[in-house]
């Protein structure tokens, strides 16, 4: 007795049968097999990725909130600015990176260097034979971090970026109120090799470079990590490369001598003089 | 017939022991052995990707072509991954950084996709599972004794907490700084595995293992 009632719940399992009974070579099983586990898997993926950004994004932030006040407190003398001036706060602003100048209008606490480094309209290709960090683009404006005194400015810290050699090295670099002596460097985002160019974190190595000077009394970049040994002649301006890492110490060289050369902040440094 | 539940969990920790009797592996636990922190952790997000995997594979394993299995596997086994490594980024974002790549590179794994192959696509998912348990335990077991020698004989701590006071630090004791280097994970290895057949008469030589 076929009823029209009973039509549909049969018909369905048949439908789901014949998929369950497909031949396990058949191309129209392999394609679904394929189909689903490609849609059940970038749903879990794209769920996750897009679920953990924000946590994934506080975390780095908090980073390098922290490193930049570890930075910031390694200078001598930095207790007793701040006890004197009552601000233990960094003063942060935006700096357009071509003429050296501060923009005020700019709000530096949303500023993603990254995502402004690709935009048409914020960043810029650099000319490849200005690119010795090998970035390809950068944003036209940078944060820069300053710690003043009685409006003299102490301390001045800038964040840096270059290719390592297991991909982008990031970090500050602290200079000295002259704008020309180097008080810390923080490479402290980096895939490098974990004992050999991972190093660049090693606090022995980043001592080396307090005092370092970045131009001598002609004006020329001098700072740098020494490719073979260390000549006494540039002992004030370099540091020794880690040994083994060659490709990161190199990394570190073409970084510092990006941003603190003349198509980084080099314009801004020389308004500090 | 699969043999007993209990052996399915308990050999491949010690006798058939995916690292120092089967070989796999073998990378990773050179690289993230510096510290016993790390390789607790790699040895963690190893057995979570494993037992996932293994279980996934082992629910879908009557529908899988042979023409695409490997494929398939690979897919879940890296889709897997990825979400621990965003996982660990997000809350243990310390140890996602010292884990560095290693997490990522569990996708090229051999101990991964070998128990995929070998067990989990021709078993029950709940053996599989514990097959997964077994043989993330055994690797991670491994990981933790290389570890522990490196960290305590290279730096004079366990897990961070000083048990050899360091020279440098007023105390005795001077580090062995080749423990840092990755041979030396290569070296403690081999010794062990070594100690492991040497100690056993029937090792597992059957080259289809």
């Amino acid at each position: 007795m076929p009823d029209a009632p009973r039509d549909t719940s049969p018909r369905r399992a048949s439908w789901l049968e014949r998929l369950r009974r497909l031949p396990e070579e058949s191309t129209a099983k392999t394609l679904l097999v394929a189909f689903s586990v490609a849609v059940v898997c970038a749903t879990l993926v794209s769920t996750a990725a897009v679920a953990l950004r924000p946590r994934q994004r506080e975390n780095r932030d908090r980073e390098r909130r922290a490193r930049l006040v570890e930075i910031v407190s390694r200078i001598p003398g930095i207790e007793e600015i701040f006890a004197r001036t009552g601000a233990r706060d960094v003063e942060t602003d935006m700096v357009e990176l071509a003429t050296g100048r501060i923009v005020p209008s700019m709000d530096a606490s949303g500023f993603d260097a990254r995502k402004a480094a690709q935009d048409p309209e914020a960043g810029v290709a650099i000319p490849s034979a200005l690119d010795v960090a090998d970035l390809g683009r950068r944003a036209k404006h940078a944060p820069v971090y300053l710690v003043k005194d009685r409006g003299q400015v102490k301390l001045v810290v800038l964040p840096v970026e270059g290719s390592g050699y297991g991909g982008p090295i990031r970090g500050f670099v602290a200079l000295s109120g002259d704008g020309n002596t180097i008080v810390s460097l923080a490479l402290f985002e980096h895939q490098e090799t974990a004992g050999i160019g991972a190093r660049v974190e090693d606090p022995a190595w980043r001592a080396r470079w307090q005092g370092k000077r970045v131009r001598d009394e002609q004006g020329r970049l001098r700072v740098g990590v020494a490719t073979e040994r260390l000549r006494p002649e540039d002992a004030a301006y370099q540091v020794d490369g880690i040994s083994g890492a060659t490709i990161t110490s190199g990394a570190v060289n073409d970084l510092l001598r990006y941003w603190l050369g003349d198509d980084g902040f080099g314009p801004f440094l020389r308004t500090l003089r | 017939m699969p043999p007993p539940q209990a052996s399915v969990l308990l050999d491949p920790i010690v006798r058939h022991n995916p690292i120092a009797v089967q070989i796999l592996g073998v990378c990773s636990s050179l690289a993230v052995t510096t510290q016993v922190s790390t390789a607790l952790v790699m040895g963690l997000a190893l057995t979570v990707t494993l037992c996932l995997s293994n279980v996934s594979i082992s629910l879908i394993r009557r529908h899988l072509p042979r023409s695409i299995r490997l494929i398939v596997e690979i897919t879940i086994i890296a889709s897997l991954v990825i979400v621990i490594d965003q996982a660990l980024q997000a809350y243990a974002y310390d140890m996602s950084k010292r884990l560095s790549v290693f997490v990522g590179l569990i996708v090229t794994n051999c101990i991964v996709l070998g128990r995929a192959e070998a067990f989990a696509s021709r078993s029950a998912p709940w053996p599989s599972l514990l097959d997964g348990l077994g043989n993330g335990i055994g690797y991670g077991l491994v990981l933790a004794i290389v570890a522990v020698v490196r960290e305590v004989l290279g730096n004079g701590t366990l897990l961070g907490a000083t048990v050899l006071r360091r020279a440098a630090d007023g105390g005795w004791y001077v580090p062995v700084d080749f423990l840092h280097k990755p041979a030396s994970g290569f070296f403690l290895l081999a010794l062990l595995v070594w100690g492991l057949r040497t100690r056993r008469k029937d090792p597992p030589e059957d080259p289809a293992s």
